[in-house]
């Protein structure tokens, strides 16, 4: 465990810190490799074992291959990583969102949250007063 | 034998100068709207008409240089080298394969000379640049020139990629960005060169990507975030990395990278145009262009 930080207190939100660098290394890098398309090919094939290739822990390969975007953020995940798997499905940021949201939001739900200006930030500045999951920290 | 001394008088030599600002986000889905010919949409529609003045202007003003000041998105630095600033010296930089294949855009074309004089002097101006000789570019660098410049065959500017770390926390606090920006300006002044830079800020605004709280736009920060970029910069300087995170979203830290881009220029600026929209894709967009005033 790390010391506390004054960001600890921000509900549903994973900030990429030296412990969650340290634990999520071998997933993002996992998802790094996927800008290479020869790399992609190689994870359509078959993308259980080429998930072998990497130190991944299990846990974290079963979040990849259950497209858990939530829980790959609480395995040690970065979104701009993570995202090229969604980006691989041809999934939008709006997709991720809405599965990340974890509240059962489709993504029309998700969009239409955005036309409406998005999530608001009154009532979700701090744990204590928001209604998130607060399953981060 | 006559030893004939040439005296160079200063108002012979024409400097480099930067003559104006851009703050821009810089969002992917702004790119593939213009790659895929979508800005026409009535989604897309409101934000095309925003930036259409802004394109306008850029088509007067011209620059020989464009200094882009952005953050690489797991594209050519990954999490085995972190560098918190780099700068692009190569003589091109490709569009990076950022996982479903390059932007179809023209390749970016560098200024060598004028991005080696400015990592030097920023170097010996105590700014530990990391020099990248090779360099992929992604919609970090080339959404903003789409935004400004639309489509053209080739980039009608050259440009100086300089790379802020703002994903790995903790990234360089809004007040070192500023100083950048002030370093920057002080570097690109002392080369002889007579060169119309344009310097660019990108990211933002508020935005977040991840977790349960995905999706969190705050506009009223946002507005206060630019008046007081124009008017006070030093007070947006001085705000905590934990300010961003909380009110902007974890991805809206980006926007210290707009104070590196006013650091760059006067403290008393006008600002020409500002446009500001919501949503594209899951961020509140924003878009100024300041001046010094004359």
């Amino acid at each position: 465990m790390r010391d506390i930080r004054d960001y600890d207190d921000i509900p549903g939100t994973y900030i990429m810190d030296g412990a969650h660098n340290r634990k999520g290394y071998h997933l993002n890098m996992f998802c790094m490799s996927l800008n290479k398309q020869e790399n992609r090919d190689r994870f359509a094939a078959s993308e259980a074992d080429y998930l072998q290739s990497f130190p991944m822990t299990e846990e974290q390969r079963e979040a990849v291959l259950n497209r858990d975007w939530l829980r790959m953020l609480q395995l040690g995940g970065n979104i701009y990583y993570t995202f090229k798997i969604a980006a691989f499905d041809g999934l939008t940021m709006q997709h991720v969102g809405a599965e990340m949201s974890g509240s059962n939001m489709t993504v029309e739900d998700f969009r239409q949250m955005m036309l409406e200006g998005g999530r608001p930030i009154d009532g979700n500045r701090s744990k204590s007063e928001s209604k998130l999951g607060n399953q981060n920290g | 034998m006559a030893i004939v001394l040439r005296v160079r008088a200063s108002w012979e030599i024409r400097m480099a100068k930067i003559t104006a600002g851009i703050g821009t986000s810089h969002v992917p889905a702004i790119g593939a709207a213009i790659d895929h010919k979508k800005l026409e949409q009535p989604y897309w529609q409101p934000f095309a008409d925003g930036i259409a003045p802004a394109r306008e202007w850029m088509a007067q003003h011209q620059p020989d240089v464009c200094i882009v000041i952005f953050n690489d998105h797991a594209s050519s630095f990954s999490l085995e080298l972190i560098p918190t600033f780099a700068i692009g010296v190569a003589d091109q930089f490709a569009p990076a394969d950022e996982g479903y294949g390059p932007r179809e855009v023209p390749v970016v074309n560098g200024h060598p000379e004028l991005a080696w004089h400015v990592a030097e002097s920023l170097i010996q101006d105590d700014f530990d640049m990391t020099i990248a000789n090779r360099l992929e570019v992604d919609h970090g660098c080339t959404v903003p020139l789409s935004i400004l410049f639309g489509e053209p065959e080739n980039w009608p500017c050259k440009v100086v990629p300089i790379c802020v770390n703002v994903i790995q926390y903790p990234p360089p606090s809004g007040s070192r960005c500023y100083a950048l920006g002030q370093a920057i300006r002080r570097a690109v002044e002392s080369f002889e060169q007579d060169l119309n830079v344009v310097i660019f800020g990108t990211g933002g605004m508020s935005h977040q990507l991840q977790g349960e709280r995905a999706g969190v736009i705050n506009q009223p920060f946002d507005r206060a975030f630019l008046d007081a970029l124009v008017d006070d910069p030093e007070s947006v300087a001085a705000r905590p990395h934990t300010e961003y995170l909380r009110e902007a979203g974890s991805e809206g830290i980006e926007l210290v990278m707009w104070l590196a881009m006013r650091g760059a220029m006067d403290k008393q600026v006008d600002e020409e145009y500002r446009f500001m929209h919501v949503p594209v894709s899951n961020t509140s967009y924003g878009l100024t262009i300041i001046k010094n005033k004359l």
